[in-house]
C-alpha cells in the first residue's frame, strides 16, 4: 500500500501510518521514490536550485529598473536573427520576462522534487440533490405561490408581465440617437447618402498625391504589383491633364473640393465615396463601358471602393486591365465596364463618367450613377 | 497547528477574524485538501485562464495612454517617419505608446501577444475536451460557457485590434461595416448607428472602447469565474488508469502541489509572454500607417483567429439577389460566409452535448474521461469540422499562398470551393477507420499481450514472438472502455395494436445512434483478458532466466478495481429502453 504521509521517511513508498486529513491515498499504486526522497544530499540540491531559481528572479526585477533607467527610449541595437531592434524594449522584456518566468520555474521544481509526489483519492458524490432538499424547495415555492396570490390575483400577474415586458424598450428608444444628422446629412436617409457621392458635373479630378504609373509594371512572372506608399510629389493634389497618365498608367484620385469639405465636415466621410482611379488603356483596347464616351482618349475613372465589403482597391494590372481587391481578390476587368471577372463581389466597379474643361483638365460629367462600396438592402 | 512562526500567529488571527465574520473556515477545511487530477492536457485550459489574466492587466496599464478618439492630430513623436503627419489620436497615441513610453510597446506587445494566446489556448482547450467527451453530464453547462467565451474572445480580439487606427485596422472595420450593411431590412441603418453616419464616422474608436475595455472583458471575466465554480463543485474529470473509476477523483491535493504546479504555471505563462512581447515584434502599426478610407496595404491579414472568416468571405461565390419591384438587396456573398456559417459553426458547437446525448440515450454522469478512440464517430466529427475550418482558414491566406508557391488565386478559390465539400466528409471516414484501427488494437493487446518484438527460438526449433502482458496502468486505461449498444428500432405499435405516436423521432434516433454505435471493437469479457494476459505473462517466462517471472496475480488485483465499475453495468440501450416502456 503506498502511502503519502511520509513519503521521505518511507522510501519505498510502502507504510502502515494513516493517511492524512482530508483524502486518502490510491490503493495498489506502486510509487518509485525520488532521489530527493531517499538522498538528503539530493534534497538539499534541489532546494539550492529552487532558491536560486528565486534568487535570480530578484536579480532580473533589479536589472529591468536599471535598464528602464539607463537605456535611451530611441537606441536601437542590432541582434542576429532579430535585427535592428528597440534596445529599451527588448531589455525591459527579457528582464521582466525572466523574473516573472524564474518564479515559476522555482516553484514548479520545488513541487516536483520536495513535495510529495504520491496520488492521492477523494469521492465524488452525484450532482444531483437529495430528495430531501428537492421536496423542501417544492414546498417553499408551493408556498410563496399560494401567499404572493400569483395564481388567484389574475389582474396582478397580467399587468406585471404587461409592464416587465415594456420597461426596457426607454432603453432602446434611446438607442436612435446614436446618429445623430449633420448640417451635411440632415433630412437624407442612409440609402441616399450611400447613393450619392461629392462628385457632381464638372468638378475637377485631382491627383491624391499616390502617382502610381510606373508602379503599375508587371513582373516577368505577370503577377501583380502593388500600390506604391510613398507620394509623387509632381503631381499631389494638382488637377490632371490627360497628358499627365501615359497608357499603361494609373493615378489615384479625388474631387478638388474634397479637402475643403473634409475640412469642413470634420470627417473622412466623403473620401470614403468619392475615392476613385484613373487607368489609361488604348483606346481600342476598351471593350465596353458603363455609358458612351465616358472615357477621355482612353483614360477611365473607377471608383476605388470595392463592391463586396468595401476594401479600397490597390492592385492593377496593367497587361490584363485587371483591378484587384487586396481584401478578397475580387478580380474586375476595367476594359470591359469593371465587371467582375473573379472573386465574391457581386456588382462591377461603378464608372464615373468623364470629360475635360476649358481649360483642358480632367473633370467628372456627373455624380457616378449607381451607388459606390459594399452593397445594403435598398440598394436595388 | 503545530509550527507557530510570528507571521503564522497574524495570519491565524486573521483568518480567525475573518471566520468569524464570513465562516470561511468551512469553506477552507472542506477545500484545501481537494484533489485535482494531473494530466498535461488539463494545462491549456491554465494557459488560456492565465494569458487572460496577463490580457487584463496589460490593457489596464494601455489605458493610462491610450486615447480613444479619431479627432485629428498632426504626428509630433520620436518615429521619423511619420513625423508631421496627420492621423487620429487614437493612433498617434498608440504610437506615443510605442515609441515615447518606456515599456509601451512591450505592453502594447504583450497584451496583443496574451490575446492571441488566449484564444489559441482556448481553441486547444475546447479541442481536448470535445475529444475526450469532457462535456458529457454533469458538464454540458461548462461546455456552453466555453463556447461564448470563444464567441466573446474573438470580439475582445477583433474591438481590440480596431482600435489604434492604423491602416490594417480601419481595414477591418471596413469589412466589418461591409457585412453589418448586407443584412436583410435593418442592416443599413444598424451600420448607421453603429458609426454615428457614413465610414468612418469619427465615433466609433470611442464606442468600441467601452466595448472593448468594460463590456467585452466583464462578460468575459463572469463568464469565467461561473466556468472555474463550476468546475471546482463538479470536480475536474480525470482520464482512466489504476484506482480511478467514475466515482472518485486520483491526484495531488490543492494544498501544496497543486498550488505550486498551477500557481508556478502562471508565473511560467506571464513570463513566456512577457519574453515575447520583448523580443517579437506583433502589429507594428507604425509601418501600416494612419487610417484613411481610400487607402489599403496590399496583404492585408487578419489576426489568425478572424481568418477563417476573411477565408470564408474569400471563398464564397459571389451571389447576390435582388428582389424585382421592390429592389431590396440580399447579398449571398456576404451573407452566408460572414453570418450564417460562423452561425452554423457557433450553433451546432454549442448544442453538440445535448445532441449526442439524445442520440446515444446516455443520462449517466461522466467523469472518466473518453479515449479519443473509442468514440470513433465523436472523434470523426470533430476531424471533421477542424478540417472544415482549417480549409476556410488557409482560404484567409489564399494570397500569401499563391505567392510563396506561385500558384494562380483563382486556382487556389476553386481547389478551396471543391476541398471544403468534399475533404470534411473524407477526414471523417479516414478518422473513423483510424480509431477502429487503434481499438482492435487494443483489444489484441489485452488478449495477447503486448508484442514485445523478441523472436525466440523454442527448444523443438518453432519460432514464436513473446508477448509481455501489459502493465497494470495499461490494462485499466484500456479497459475502461465502455461498449454501447445502439438503441434498438421502435415499434410501430405496441402489443396491443396501439399506434406508437413517437415512431418517426424514435426511428431518427435510432438511426443515428447507429450511426454513432455502430462501429466498434468491442472490449473481450473480463475472462477472455484475464486469460490472455496469463498466456502473455507464460509466454514471457518462457524466456527466463532473461526476464523473471511475472507476478500473475497482479491482473487478480485489478479485477476488483477496474474492469468492473460499478455504474457502468447497465448499458444505455437498457435505459432506454425503460424509457419507452414508460
Ligand atoms: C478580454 C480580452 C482582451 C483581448 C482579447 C484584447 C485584445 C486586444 C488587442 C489584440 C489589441 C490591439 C493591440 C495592438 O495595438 O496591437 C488591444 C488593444 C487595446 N486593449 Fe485590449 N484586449 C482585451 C482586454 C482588454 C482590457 C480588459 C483592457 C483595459 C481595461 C484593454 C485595453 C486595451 C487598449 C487601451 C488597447 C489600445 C492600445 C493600443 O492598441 O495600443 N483590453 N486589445
Ligand atoms: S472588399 Fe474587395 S473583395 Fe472583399
Amino acid at each position: 500500500m503506498s502511502d503519502l504521509t511520509t513519503p521521505q521517511g518511507n522510501p519505498d513508498g510502502h507504510g502502515s501510518a494513516p493517511a492524512k486529513l482530508g483524502y486518502s491515498p490510491v490503493a495498489d499504486i506502486p510509487h518509485k521514490p525520488r532521489a530527493t526522497d531517499t538522498d538528503p544530499k539530493a534534497a538539499r540540491r534541489a532546494e539550492r536550485q529552487v532558491a536560486s531559481m528565486f534568487l535570480l528572479s530578484m536579480l532580473f526585477v533589479v536589472l529591468f529598473v536599471v535598464a528602464y533607467v539607463a537605456i535611451d527610449k530611441t537606441s536601437v541595437v542590432y541582434i542576429p536573427v532579430m535585427g535592428e531592434v528597440g534596445a529599451s524594449n527588448v531589455a525591459l522584456g527579457f528582464t521582466m520576462g525572466m523574473a516573472i518566468l524564474l518564479i515559476g520555474t522555482a516553484a514548479i521544481q520545488w513541487a516536483k522534487k520536495l513535495m510529495p509526489d504520491v496520488e492521492v483519492v477523494q469521492q465524488r458524490h452525484d450532482m444531483v440533490s437529495p430528495k430531501r432538499a428537492t421536496l423542501e424547495a417544492e414546498a417553499n415555492y408551493e408556498r410563496g405561490k399560494e401567499e404572493s396570490g400569483f395564481v388567484r390575483f389574475r389582474l396582478i400577474r397580467r399587468t406585471l408581465i404587461g409592464a416587465m415586458v415594456l420597461f426596457p424598450i426607454p432603453l432602446v428608444v434611446m438607442l436612435r440617437d446614436l446618429w445623430t444628422p449633420t448640417e451635411y446629412t440632415e433630412g437624407k436617409s442612409p440609402a441616399d447618402l450611400l447613393s450619392t457621392t461629392l462628385w457632381t458635373g464638372g468638378m475637377r479630378i485631382v491627383a491624391d498625391g499616390t502617382y502610381q504609373g510606373e508602379h503599375s509594371e508587371t513582373d516577368s512572372g505577370g503577377e501583380i504589383t502593388g500600390e506604391p506608399v510613398s507620394p509623387d510629389d509632381s503631381l499631389a493634389h494638382r488637377p490632371i491633364r490627360p497628358e499627365d497618365l501615359p497608357v499603361g498608367g494609373l493615378i489615384a484620385a479625388i474631387p478638388l473640393d474634397l479637402p475643403e469639405v473634409e475640412h469642413a465636415e470634420g470627417n473622412l466621410n466623403a473620401r470614403g465615396k468619392a475615392a476613385i482611379i484613373l487607368v489609361r488603356m488604348e483606346p481600342d483596347e476598351i471593350r465596353s463601358q458603363q455609358g458612351t464616351g465616358w472615357d477621355v482618349e482612353g483614360i477611365l475613372a473607377y471608383s476605388k471602393i470595392c463592391t463586396h465589403v468595401g476594401c479600397p482597391i490597390a492592385l492593377y494590372e496593367q497587361r490584363t486591365h485587371h483591378l484587384l481587391c487586396p481584401c478578397h481578390q475580387s478580380t474586375f476587368d476595367l476594359a470591359d465596364s469593371g465587371n467582375v471577372v473573379f472573386g465574391p463581389a457581386a456588382r462591377r466597379m461603378p464608372q464615373l463618367p468623364i470629360g475635360v474643361d476649358e481649360e483642358g483638365y480632367l473633370v467628372a460629367l456627373s455624380d457616378f450613377e449607381e451607388p459606390v462600396g459594399p452593397s445594403f438592402w435598398e440598394r436595388g | 497547528m503545530t509550527t507557530t512562526s510570528p507571521v503564522e500567529k497574524v495570519g491565524g488571527a486573521t483568518a480567525t477574524y475573518v471566520d468569524q465574520r464570513v465562516g470561511s473556515n468551512k469553506f477552507l477545511s472542506r477545500n484545501l485538501g481537494k484533489v485535482f487530477p494531473d494530466h498535461w492536457s488539463f494545462m491549456l485550459g491554465e494557459i488560456a485562464l492565465y494569458s487572460f489574466i496577463v490580457v487584463l492587466l496589460t490593457g489596464v496599464f494601455l489605458t493610462l495612454w491610450f486615447k480613444p478618439s479619431m479627432a485629428e492630430v498632426v504626428y509630433d513623436g520620436s518615429y521619423v517617419p511619420l513625423k508631421g503627419v496627420l492621423m487620429s489620436e487614437a493612433y498617434d497615441s498608440a504610437l506615443n505608446i510605442s515609441f515615447d513610453v518606456r515599456g509601451g510597446l512591450l505592453l502594447r506587445q504583450m497584451h496583443h501577444w496574451s490575446a492571441l494566446i488566449f484564444i489559441a489556448a482556448m481553441a486547444v482547450h475546447m479541442f481536448r475536451v470535445f475529444f475526450t467527451g469532457a462535456f458529457r453530464k454533469p458538464r454540458e453547462f461548462n461546455w456552453l460557457i466555453g463556447v461564448g467565451l470563444t464567441t466573446f474572445g474573438l470580439l475582445a480580439g477583433f474591438s481590440g485590434y480596431s482600435l489604434p487606427d492604423d491602416l490594417l485596422s480601419g481595414t477591418g472595420l471596413q469589412i466589418a461595416r461591409g457585412i453589418v450593411q448586407a443584412v436583410p431590412v435593418v442592416g443599413t441603418w444598424a451600420a448607421f448607428l453603429l458609426f454615428d453616419g457614413e465610414f468612418p464616422g469619427t465615433e466609433f474608436i470611442s464606442r468600441l472602447y467601452g466595448v472593448h475595455i468594460l463590456l467585452i472583458p466583464g462578460l468575459i471575466l463572469a463568464l469565467v469565474t461561473i466556468h472555474l465554480m463550476l468546475v471546482w463543485t463538479q470536480k475536474h474529470t480525470q482520464f482512466p488508469g489504476p484506482g480511478r473509476t467514475n466515482d472518485n477523483v486520483v491526484g495531488y491535493p490543492l494544498l501544496p502541489v497543486y498550488m505550486a504546479k498551477a500557481g508556478g504555471f502562471f508565473f511560467i505563462v506571464f513570463g513566456i509572454i512577457a519574453l515575447v512581447g520583448g523580443l517579437v515584434t506583433v502589429n507594428p502599426i507604425w509601418i501600416f500607417g494612419p487610417y484613411m478610407p481610400d487607402q489599403v496595404s496590399a496583404g492585408s491579414q487578419p489576426d489568425w483567429y478572424i481568418g477563417f472568416l476573411d477565408g470564408a468571405l474569400r471563398t464564397m461565390p459571389n451571389w447576390e439577389s435582388v428582389i424585382p419591384g421592390v429592389g431590396w438587396t440580399i447579398s449571398w456573398n456576404i451573407l452566408i460566409p460572414a453570418l450564417v456559417i460562423p452561425g452554423i459553426i457557433f450553433t451546432l458547437l454549442g448544442l453538440y452535448p445535448f445532441i449526442e446525448a439524445w442520440v446515444t440515450g446516455d443520462k449517466r454522469e461522466h467523469n472518466l474521461l473518453d479515449r479519443p478512440r473509442n468514440a470513433p464517430t465523436r472523434t470523426a466529427l470533430g476531424m471533421m469540422a477542424i478540417s472544415f475550418y482549417v480549409l476556410l482558414w488557409v482560404g484567409g491566406a489564399n494570397d500569401i499562398i499563391a505567392v510563396a508557391f506561385d500558384l494562380s488565386i483563382n486556382s487556389i478559390i476553386w481547389f478551396l470551393r471543391i476541398t471544403l465539400i468534399v475533404v470534411p466528409p473524407l477526414v471523417f471516414v479516414v478518422t473513423r477507420r483510424t480509431c477502429l484501427g487503434l481499438q482492435r488494437r487494443d483489444r489484441e493487446k489485452l488478449l495477447h499481450g503486448y508484442e514485445s518484438g523478441r523472436i525466440l527460438r523454442l527448444p523443438h526449433g518453432e519460432f514464436i514472438e513473446v508477448h509481455q502482458p501489459l502493465s497494470e496502468k495499461d490494462i485499466a486505461v484500456i479497459t475502461a472502455k465502455h461498449d454501447y449498444a445502439p438503441l434498438p428500432a421502435p415499434d410501430k405499435a405496441d402489443v396491443d395494436g396501439v399506434r406508437n405516436k413517437r415512431y418517426r423521432a424514435q426511428m431518427l434516433r435510432h438511426q443515428l445512434s447507429e450511426f454513432f454505435y455502430g462501429v466498434n471493437v468491442p472490449k473481450p469479457s473480463a475472462a477472455e483478458i484475464e486469460a490472455g494476459q496469463h498466456h502473455a505473462a507464460h509466454d514471457a517466462a518462457i524466456e527466463a532466466p532473461l526476464h523473471e517471472y511475472e507476478d500473475a496475480d497482479q491482473i487478480h488485483t485489478f479485477h476488483g478495481g477496474v474492469l468492473h465499475h460499478p455504474g457502468m453495468a447497465e448499458t444505455n440501450a437498457e435505459q432506454l429502453q425503460q424509457e419507452q416502456r414508460s
